[in-house]
Parts: C-alpha cells; structure tokens; sequence
C-alpha cells in the first residue's frame, strides 16, 4: 500500500496535493484497493461550489457505491475527463494519472485541518 | 404430504450431533409467551389424489374463454400462444432458478435476458432495456417515478385515455410523497391535446400517454410528443408491444421512455397475473432505470458471457438511494415473451398485428351497419373499439352469454359519461363465424327492440 | 464454447405459417393506419425454424443451475423444492384460461382459492385480513408502508421516519424511500439483535413505524420481539413483519402474537412457489383488524349466499399497486402447498429447515470463522475472514463451490458481516446432501491454505469460466448491435 509523502490526507480517504492555492483531489491507494475495480465516477461540471467534507461526487465498484467527500471549501476548476471515461485508472494510479478535480481554496488555511501521512496510514491499519 | 426427505434415523442422528433431545428444542430461545400453544386451524394434510381431485373441483367453477367466444380485453388479451413458449419454460434448469447473481451458473438466462433486451429496443426503438417490472401498471409508476429523480419535478400529467387501473396504481404510488397526479381529459376518445399545452408547466415532470389506449384509438403521439420540445418534461410512451408491429415505435416521435405491459407476448391470461412490465429508454438514462440489466462481458478464458451489471443502481447496493425497491421480477414471464417473439419471428408479428387488425375492423364494420350500433369515436384504432349500443349492460351480457359470447366491457363504470358504451377487444383467434354470430345475435336482439 | 444469441442464427427469407388462412372478406380489410404513425421497416426479429429454436432454448437450458439441478443454498431466498403437483394445477385450463373482467359468476373457483388463501394465511401468521395483489416480497414492502402513510395521516401527522436495523435487506430502505419516509437504520447489537437501547434513542414522535425480519438476517429469533413491538407502539408507531424469513417458525409463533401490525409474506419462498429464474413471486399482505380499511381494492368476500364476490367498496383503501388482482398463478401453486402440508406438515417442514441449518453450522464452525455460535434458526452467516488473510474472499469460495455442483450461498450479506456468506439449506435436503456439502466447504478451508490459486481462478467446472463483471460494467454492452 502506498502512502506518499508531502501530500495532505483526509479520514474519508481522499488526498490533496497543494499547488498556490489550488488543491489537486483524488482517492488514496487504500481507497482504491478497498473499492475493488472501479467501473464508474460522477463527478461536477467545472465551476461547482464544493465544500470541505461534503460528497462533491461518486465513486462506483461494481458492488459498491461510495461519495467522494471534498477535503477542502472552494470551486471546481478542473475535472479529469480521462478518469471519467476510464476509471480504471484510478486503480491504476491512484495518487498520479488517476486525479479526479483541481479546487480552488476559498481558504487556503483550511488545508492544515487535514491529516499527515503518517496520520492517514495510521488510522488505516486501525 | 410434505416434501422433507429425512427419515427418523437421520433426525435423530442430527440431533444428537447438536447435543439436542427433541426438534422442538431448536425453538427454545423464543419466549414461550409468543409461542403457538395449539395445533393451526388448518386442514388435514391431503395427498396428491386429493389434492388434485379438490383443486380440479375448484378450478370446474370458473369458466375458461376457451369454453367461450371472448371479447374481452382492457389490459389483458386473449392471443395465441405457440406450445413452444410452455415447452420451454417448463424446463427446471430455468424455472426453479432464483435471480442469476451467480452468472456462472445462470447462463441460461442471462443470455435468454439479454435477447429480451435487444428484441424489446427493437420494438420500441429504445436504446436500452431492463429485463422486466411486475405489470403495465407498475412499469408507468416506475417510469413517473425515474421521471422526478432525473428532472426532480413533482407534477406527473398522464392522459386519461390511459387503462383506468394504472391511473389508479399510479396514484396510490404518488400520493405519500405529495407528487400531483394530473390527468389529462381526453376529447372524442383521444388526449386532447388543447389540455396539454394549458397544463404544461415547469413542474410537469413527464407526460404519459398510451398506444394505442384504453380504447384501442390511435393517440397523434406524432402531434403530442412535439408538444414538449423545449421543456424539461420528459415524453413516456405506454405501448401495447404488438401493435408495434405496425406503428412507429415511440423513439421516432421523441419519446424517453417506454413502458407497457407484456402479456400479450406469449403469457396466458391467467385471470390477470402474472405478466410483467417491459421498461426501455435512452441511454442518458441509463442510470436512472428501474430493476434488472444484463450485459455481456467474457470469461477468463476469453468466451463470451453474460451478467447482471449496473447492480449499483439496485436496492440491495444502494439501499435507500437505490432507483427502485424492485428485486423479484417477472423474469419466467419475460422468458415466455423472449420465446414467444422468436418463434413468431419478423413476419409472424406483423401477421399476427395485422390479423387481430383486421378481425376488430371487420367486426367493426358489421356492427355499426346495425340499427341500435354507433361508433363512439371517430378515431382510428388497433384490435379494441368503442361502440353504443342501445341495450343496458346486464340485458346485452344475457343476450350473449346465452351463444357463449363473453364480454364486451361497459365502460359506464369507468367513465360516467360513457353511457352503454362497450369496448370490445378482438385477437388473432377470433374466426370470422365467431364474429358472425356475435353480429348476428345482436341484430336479432336490436331488431325486437 | 460459444454459444451463438439467437440473432445469429441465420434468418429464413419468410417466416413460418403460424395462423389459418382467413377468409377473403377478412383478408381484403386495408390496414389504414396514419402516415405518421405507420411502421416502415419491420423490428429485426430472429426468423427460425421451430427446431432450431427448441435447440438455442435447451443448449441455454443446460447452461443454467436451479432446485432441480441440485443443492441451492443461497441464504435469504429459501430455495426449497417445488412440487410438481402444483405445477400442474396451476396449468389447469380453467384456472389459465379466465380474464379477470369475467362476470363474478363465473369466476367463483378463482374467487373461492384467493378467500381460502386468505384465510389460510391469516391463521398462519394470525393477521386480520390479507391482500393477495402485491407481486413482489419489495412490492408487499411498499404496500405496507402506503398502509402506514395512510394510518398515520387520519391521524394527522404522516410522519417522517421507519426505523430499520443495519442487518436488513435492502428492499427495505429503497421501500421506505419510495413511501416518501426516511430510512433510519438502528444497529444490531453485539449477538446480531436490535439494540435496544440506540433502539430508545431513535424512537420519537416522527417514528412513523419499525420494519424488522424475525427471524432476523443473520439467522436468529429476536427474542425481544415483544418488547420492541411494544416500545415503537407506545411512540405511536407501527410495526411491520417482513415475512422473508418465516419459513422457519411456521405454526410455532405467528408474526400477530410478537406484536406484528402489518405482515408481508413471500409465497415463492416459504410456500414452495418456483422462482422462475428471478419471478414471478407474490407478496400478499397481512394487517390487523384495525388496518384493514386501508387494504388495497378489491379484496375478495364471501356473502351469506355462499358466493364470493370483489369488494372495491372500501372508501379508505389506499388504492391499487398493481392492475387486476395479483400473481394468481402464484397463489393458486401457495394454496396447493398449503394444503398438502397442513398444520403438521409445515411445523416439520419448520422445524427440518431449522435443524438442517444447525447440523450445518456446527459442523462448518471448525473450519471457518462464526461471527454468532448460537443455535440458529433456518439459515445462518459464516464469514471467510480466516480465510481473507490467505488472500481468498467469500466470493472466490462461492465460486469453487461450483465445481462441487453445489451453487453457491449468499455472499456478502448482510453487510454487517465482514465477508459474509450465508447459507440456508432448507428442509428439502437431506442428510446425505448436507454431509456431501460440508466436505465441499472442508476441502475448500484446505485449499485456501495449500492450494488458494485454485480457489482464485474458480469455476473450473463450470462451461463457463469465471465473468469478468467489472468489464461489462464499464463497457455496457447492454444488447446485440446487428451488423
């Protein structure tokens, strides 16, 4: 299982990589193991309110559905149609290729609310 | 009788494994309380014998249509059913199988499902089928029901030309959540189209219209279907899947969903069910469907197969936010229907619709040449039509019961305003000596009037 | 192997004769059908010869496993055999051939089976009065919870939620859904029972009503049944008796005498109606004497006369949930099952069920993991998490049991369970089929061990291999594309 450093995580399995004040958003390696093949993700058009801890999008198996919370408070301003087209990637590359939506922060302190690595893959093997 | 194979060696033996004395002792964790203190108020066990002679007793107080000369239809038909459809869902592989979770095990089918799909988008024109709902009724509840979760509007308009029974289901499904049932009135036998444009609002989640309709009259869905362009109401379509062999399916006039009622493919009467609902729509929506899909995949050795697929839209994944609560469908009866339509083929389903076609308008035309007979309508209709007769209803059944002729069907019940208006319902069965006698005995019966 | 869809099968230039040459006054009549509505090219349907139609059909018969093929324990679904008798009254003509628009007069036989079947199923389950129409267990669900809305707008106040437990089937949230109610879950406690005191905490006067299965998902009696029913009564709410279940406890308690409101029960699972490879079913409802007006119309009576008739004279009915008046082919296969057991049949057939399911799990708790060791009522959850930590799921020892021509339990459910399988034998095995059934899952608790490729790349047996689901979900190939 992978954990990557120098990326914030949240309990509900998401991750966020912080570019200016911009958050990159997609689901961990956990996630994606614990999901099982993934056949199917909604996600909002650009230019979506999202707020932090709020399911912003869905995430389907195919025995499983589950919401795809945002870590963060701001607006959608990009959407990986790649991974909408082919989920699998996801599986694939969970924390590279397989991002799901650029957000951009109402506050960019909201990030620090979220967990280390070393927290997340703690709370992990919980 | 019972079915339990065990003998009392076995029983025992069990028992004694489980360290337990007695069978009633599995049951000692319910208080006794709530437990049965004396034997059910239940008849004596009866063996097959008599099982059958009591059965065949019960079953010799009915009367069949095929004793009769039956005009009866209204939702439920009287056609011809080729001994291959009860050939084949007689067989126990398909039968006493549960729903096809375990594909491998369910090829059988699942394939069978998957043919089903494609002949049902054929028929309908649809992009997209699922493998069945309980009945006609249900299917257009299902469909309002897709309607508001896809447009999340609360106001359904259905045309009252539609089978007064699937009004009635429908709003007994709407009215706990507050979701307005609107019906359309009809003028001169069809939807009125005049009442449409006055009822269209922003609300209207979806405008349900039948064909042909209660009536057998064909609906200028042509001219209805246009009605909504341009507005986020979405066109249901309920079709009877024979006479679409002669009509345009509903996807060429804009339709997003099609619904009906499936008995006529290859399913007995059967005093009303089982039948089952047939749902097809554009793929858009895919998402949204009610019930079972099958779609092909291949197995790990690379042959193709089947399998129950989009589960994620079903109850048992997605619980309260599932599309519908359905999980037990009608799949035997879609089976008979899968059959059915691949033994009638291309050219039998147009013989059959053009049959039934012709025999209603035959009979048509020779009962409206009777003095006391007069179209109620002006429309053009299928294989059921409207006709006054002067002869209130219980004297004009003893008129025909007495040839052996059951129905038609007054209307007045149903429709106040319809007043000794009869609807007649004519299959591929009827000869025309049938047809004769009937349009004797009721110039006769005018004739003393 | 292959097998071609029947739209492969290369097509006869002109279909079959299938009706009678009719005569030319008939034969002339145009079909005078509107331009705009008319038909210009045929639906593409197969066009076959009656022989190699009866061939594609049985070549898929043969691809398919039921009750008949062999052992189908597949928990919650009750897959017992299904006597033939009742097959063959149920295909008889004058039960087959009868519309339900006949006259009253000469329908009385099916009246006359839908009245007894009522009142057979009231004293099983010791209700008031029964509706036969709903088609569905899901359907019976709904139904009920119309009753509910009814019941408690003449009271005033509809109210918002129906309390159900985390270890219930699904139909019942998405029914609660569709009923405009909030499906509130309650946890299940730490022997698979409602908590009875989150249970308290949930309950308030927006408790509309508690659905609940007894016995329960997990296989076991609530035996604080009483005290629940009494607790969602004193908030004013109802309760509701989801009958998946009672083929355990038929003649021994009655769903009335715990508390029960309203009851669904499913004919194609305790009363020995086929499933028909996923229906049709049947989901009559059973209420109290108090909920009987809301039923849906018609119900069937019986007169002074002695002739029974449909009553459609019921002001409060909450309505119709389907056309007509139910699966009656269904009803008539119930009724006959009923009939052949009596009171002593289905009090063995209960308590068979019930032994063969304990004679199981005890024999299984060795090699895999019981999450509750206590006697079980007809079915009971095994969960394969020894076996997750060799890297096998439930779903890969669901498959290998395929090869031992069993089909296999349910799996994953309840949710509640961590790899959850779920057996429910039924009282139609015997000794010897349970013992053959045991060894299977024996061999199998070896193989994860020495052996786990074998249980990853099952079925091996099977004619086909095992289905890769998540490309189809992501393909949707969802019907044949002609050429």
């Amino acid at each position: 299982m992978d954990f990557p450093e120098g990326l914030y995580y949240s309990k509900d399995h998401e991750w966020g990589k912080v570019e200016g004040n911009i958050v990159i958003v997609g689901i961990t390696d956990y996630a994606q193991d614990a999901l099982g093949d993934i056949v199917f993700l909604e996600l909002p058009p650009v230019g979506t309110d999202v707020e932090a801890n709020v399911p912003f999008g869905t995430i389907e198996s195919v025995k499983s559905v589950s919401d795809v919370y945002s870590p963060v408070t701001g607006k959608i301003t990009e959407v990986n149609d790649a991974v909408t087209d082919a989920p699998e990637i996801i599986n694939q590359d969970p924390y590279g290729e397989g991002w799901m939506v650029k957000i951009e922060m109402n506050n960019p302190d909201e990030i620090k609310d979220l967990i280390s690595t070393e927290e997340y893959q703690k709370s992990t093997e919980e | 009788m019972d079915y339990t194979p065990h003998s009392n060696k076995e029983i025992k033996e069990m028992l004694s494994f489980l360290g337990i004395k007695f069978l009633k002792d599995l049951y000692n964790n319910i208080p006794d309380k709530i437990k049965q203190k004396k034997e059910l108020k239940l008849p004596e066990p009866l063996s097959e014998i008599e099982l059958l002679g009591r059965l065949k007793f019960i079953s010799k107080k009915n009367i069949s249509t095929d004793n009769r000369i039956s005009f009866l239809g209204a939702g439920n038909y009287d056609h011809f059913i080729p001994s291959v459809v009860n050939y084949i869902i007689s067989k126990p592989e398909f039968y006493t199988a549960y729903t096809p979770y375990q594909s491998e095990l369910s090829q059988g089918i699942l394939q069978s499902m998957f043919e089903y799909q494609t002949m049902m988008c054929e028929l309908t024109g649809m992009d997209i089928s699922n493998i069945s709902l309980y009945d006609g009724a249900t299917s257009v509840a299902e469909a309002a029901n897709m309607a508001i979760s896809i447009n999340k509007k609360k106001k359904i308009l259905i045309s009252e030309t539609i089978h007064p029974e699937y009004r009635q289901v429908l709003k007994t499904y709407m009215k706990p959540r507050k979701i307005e049932v609107f019906e359309i009135p009809m003028k001169e036998g069809i939807t009125d189209k005049g009442q449409i444009k006055e009822n269209l609002i922003d609300e209207s989640s979806c405008l349900i219209i039948p064909q042909p309709n209660f009536f057998g009259n064909l609906e200028p869905i042509d001219e209805i279907f246009p009605i909504l362009s341009g507005s986020n109401t979405l066109a249901i379509a309920c079709v009877n899947p024979l006479s679409l062999a002669l009509l345009k399916p509903p996807a060429d006039f804009g339709a997003d969903i099609v619904v009906g009622d499936g008995q006529i493919l290859g399913n007995p009467q059967s005093f009303g069910g089982p039948s089952f609902g047939f749902l097809t729509c554009k793929k858009k929506y895919l998402r949204k469907t009610p019930g079972r899909i099958v779609g092909q995949t291949v197995d790990s050795a690379g042959n193709i197969g089947y399998v129950l697929t989009l589960q994620t839209r079903e109850q048992h994944i997605r619980r309260e936010k599932a599309t519908s609560n359905i999980c037990s469908n009608q799949s035997l009866n879609v089976l008979a229907a899968c059959v059915y339509l691949s033994y009638v083929g291309r050219d039998g389903l147009y013989e059959i619709a053009e049959l039934c076609y012709r025999n209603a308008h035959y009979l048509f035309q020779k009962l409206v040449a009777i003095k006391g007979i007069n179209p109620t309508f002006n429309s053009k209709f299928f294989n059921e039509f409207v006709v006054y007769i002067d002869l209130d209803s219980t004297e004009l059944k003893k008129i025909l019961s007495k040839k052996g002729i059951l129905g038609p069907i007054c209307l007045e019940e149903w429709y106040p305003s319809l007043k000794k208006r009869y609807l007649f319902a004519v299959t591929e069965k009827r000869t025309k000596d049938e047809m004769d006698l009937l349009i004797d005995t009721l110039n006769k019966a005018l004739k003393v009037k | 192997m292959n097998d071609r869809l029947i739209f492969q099968i290369p097509y006869l230039e002109k279909g079959k004769q299938i009706l009678p040459t009719v005569p030319n006054e008939i034969s002339s009549i145009e079909i005078n059908i509107p331009d705009n509505l008319k038909r210009k090219k045929a639906p593409e349907l197969p066009q076959i010869s009656e022989p190699q139609l009866i061939r594609h059909y049985n070549k898929l018969s043969k691809k398919n496993f039921g009750v008949d093929t062999g052992f189908y324990p597949l928990g919650s679904c009750t897959m017992k055999y299904n006597p033939k008798i009742n097959e063959e009254i149920s295909r008889l003509e004058n039960f087959v051939n009868i519309h339900p628009y006949q006259d009253e007069e000469d329908i009385q036989g099916a009246l006359q089976l839908m009245y007894e079947l009522d009142v057979l199923l009231c004293e099983i389950t010791g209700m008031d009065k029964f509706t036969l129409q709903p088609s569905a267990g899901a359907h019976g669900e709904l139904t009920g919870l119309f009753i509910i809305d009814a019941y408690h707008r003449e009271k005033g106040n509809k109210r918002k939620n129906i309390i159900i437990p985390d270890s219930a089937h699904g139909t019942n949230p998405a029914s609660v859904t569709m009923a405009g109610y909030n499906a509130v879950a309650v946890d299940s406690d730490e022997n698979g029972k409602v908590d009875l005191k989150k249970l308290n905490e949930l309950l308030d006067k927006e408790t509309a009503g508690l659905m609940l299965t007894n016995p329960n998902t997990l296989g076991f009696f609530d035996e604080n049944i009483l005290k629940i029913s009494k607790m969602v009564h004193d908030v004013g709410g109802l309760v509701y008796y989801d009958g998946a279940n009672l083929n355990a406890i038929m003649t021994i308690s009655k769903p009335r005498d715990m508390g029960f409101d309203i009851v669904h029960l499913n004919l194609h699972k305790t009363f020995s109606t086929p499933h028909g490879g996923g229906g049709p079913g049947s989901g009559p409802i059973g209420v109290t004497k108090e909920l009987s007006k809301f039923l849906l119309i018609p119900t069937v009576e019986l007169n002074n006369k002695g002739r029974y008739y449909l009553n459609y004279d019921k002001k409060d009915s909450i309505g119709k949930v389907k056309a007509f008046y139910g699966n009656f082919n269904v009803l008539i296969k119930a009724y006959s099952y009923i009939l052949s057991l009596g009171a002593k049949g289905l009090k063995r057939a209960s308590q068979l069920a019930v032994l063969n399911a304990n004679y199981l799990k005890k024999h299984l708790s060795k090699y895999y993991h019981i999450p509750y060791p206590e006697i079980c009522m007809h079915e009971f959850v095994i969960s394969a998490i020894w076996q997750k930590e060799k890297g096998i799921r439930a779903l890969d020892i669901a498959k290998r049991l395929m090869d031992f021509g069993f089909h296999p339990p349910t799996i994953y459910f309840p949710l509640i369970i961590n790899e959850a399988i779920m057996i429910e034998p039924t009282e139609t095995e015997n000794k010897e089929t349970l013992d053959m059934f045991i060894k299977a899952m024996i061999q199998i608790a070896k193989e994860s061990d020495k052996n786990p490729e074998i249980l990853k790349s099952a079925p091996h047996k099977t004619q086909i291999k095992r289905l890769d689901e998540a490309k189809a979900a992501r393909d949707l190939i969802l019907k044949y594309e002609y050429k």
